[in-house]
């Protein structure tokens, strides 16, 4: 066995810089995806049937294709369309962002949809509009009981990010790639890599359990 | 005023409501009740159109509820609701159950719907609960705290659906206790309940519902001594 971490120590700055890049991706992807899967989850939930179709056919594409395809349409298949580069950290945040509403989109409606109907009623019954009501009364609620599936969403949207790095994006995966090829010594960097994004992921956890607890206390 | 005309309701094949004319006038209390399957909680949820209506009318205080001008939020805000299930909302503390609607809906400042919820939580006996939330009552507090909710609102009417039949019995008297009080104010209230009792004492008239079809309307005192229909003595025999 031949193991040689003292030859990356040198590079190691160089990789954890891409610790700023992926959480970047993952970050704008994350409130991207969040905000239009809210959005998309109302749809479905909605009473207006073409949206309702449009909504689910969306969902069905980005589930039904490869992330990795996705990516590559946007980066490189899109600018063929549009007649204009498109940036490779937008490509990713767009894919990323696109992809994970789609995901998120579902979570959500089988939140609100678990919601006793009873609080619906109350909250009409009281008068409040629909859309105050789903604010204030449905999605606090359906928000609570999806947390779990949710940060489970975020985490793979971590782990998943890595493959921006076909696009040429700087991400801790790239990194890692780059000095193993300037080494030529792959396993370290990759462990190093790892490593990293065992630990973001870890910590993504952490939150989640501490979001959760917060948001029991009424119980 | 409630005015129900020819009231029709349906699910899909099954005619759950036949034909329903009825008049509640302000400050009345009309108790509906019936065997189970009868009708008498989907006729209430059609007074605040919780069910839409098949066929026939509503017109509650001159607006008709089936009318697609009439804002039916401008109705239900003058309708109060009181469920079996409490149907609070869980993730507010009491005081913010009783002052969230007034909020959004009467545009009252949290100062003035706060004060308001207060003082309502006092009325029904829970002044202590105030920063609670639901999950930590018992049954029959949880429902006070409902009936608290539904009249921060300043309705003119009080819906309830069957509101002690989800209670420990030990529990049943103190809600109805907050109901009756209520009559005494001179709320108009719409009542569908299994209390007999109840009924007989605080109800101006009451409505016997069978098979969706309204067989008697009559005051108590004559409802529960000579009822007239076959219906209405076959039931009352079962349960007095």
């Amino acid at each position: 066995m031949n193991l040689d971490f003292t030859q990356v120590i040198p590079s190691l700055p160089f990789i954890l810089q891409g610790i700023g890049v992926t959480l970047s991706i993952v970050a704008v992807a994350l409130l991207f995806g969040f905000v239009l899967g809210v959005f998309l989850s109302l749809l479905k939930i909605g009473k207006y049937k073409t949206l309702r179709f449009l909504a689910d056919a969306y969902t069905s594409i980005f589930r039904g294709t490869p992330l990795v395809l996705q990516l590559m349409i946007f980066y490189y298949g899109l600018p063929q369309l549009i007649e204009m580069d498109v940036p490779a950290y937008l490509a990713a945040v767009l894919t990323f962002g696109l992809n994970s509403a789609a995901y998120v989109s579902e979570i959500i409606r089988a939140g609100i949809e678990a919601v006793d109907e009873g609080q619906k009623e109350a909250a009409m019954a009281l008068g409040i509009p629909y859309s105050e009501m789903m604010k204030d009364v449905i999605l606090p609620q359906a928000m609570k009981n999806i947390l779990p599936a949710l940060m489970n969403e975020f985490i793979t949207l971590t782990k998943e990010s890595a493959i921006v790095t076909v696009i040429g994006v700087m991400d801790i995966m790239r990194r890692a790639y780059i000095v193993g090829g300037d080494l030529y010594l792959y396993l370290e960097p990759l462990i190093v890599a790892g490593m990293i994004y065992y630990a973001l992921v870890m910590g993504l956890t952490l939150l989640g359990k501490r979001l959760e607890r917060r948001l029991r206390h009424s119980d | 005023m409630i005015n129900v005309k020819n009231l029709d309701k349906s699910f899909g094949d099954a005619r759950v409501l036949k034909d329903i004319s009825t008049t509640i006038e302000k400050g009345e209390v009309v108790t509906v009740i019936g065997p189970s399957g009868s009708g008498k909680s989907t006729f209430l949820r059609c007074l605040n159109k919780l069910e839409d209506p098949s066929g026939g009318s509503v017109v509650v205080d001159g607006k008709d509820i089936m009318d697609p001008n009439t804002n039916i939020n401008d109705v239900r805000e003058q309708i109060g609701m009181v469920f079996q299930h409490f149907h609070l909302f869980p993730h507010m503390s009491v005081l913010d159950n009783l002052a969230y609607a007034p909020t959004k809906v009467k545009g009252l400042s949290k100062a003035d719907a706060e004060a308001r919820a207060q003082d309502l939580l006092q009325k029904v006996g829970l002044s202590d609960k105030a920063e609670q939330y639901p999950s930590r009552l018992s049954g029959g507090q949880k429902q006070r705290v409902a009936i608290a909710r539904a009249l921060a609102m300043e309705p003119d009417t009080m819906l309830f659906d069957e509101p002690t039949s989800a209670l420990d019995p030990e529990m049943v008297k103190e809600v109805l206790d907050v109901m009756k009080s209520l009559a005494d104010t001179g709320m108009t209230m719409v009542i569908v309940t299994h209390e007999m009792g109840f009924a007989r004492e605080v109800a101006d008239r009451v409505l016997f519902l069978d098979e969706g079809r309204l067989v008697e309307d009559a005051p108590p005192a004559t409802f529960f001594s000579q009822p007239e229909s076959e219906r209405a003595q076959d039931f009352l025999a079962k349960i007095l």
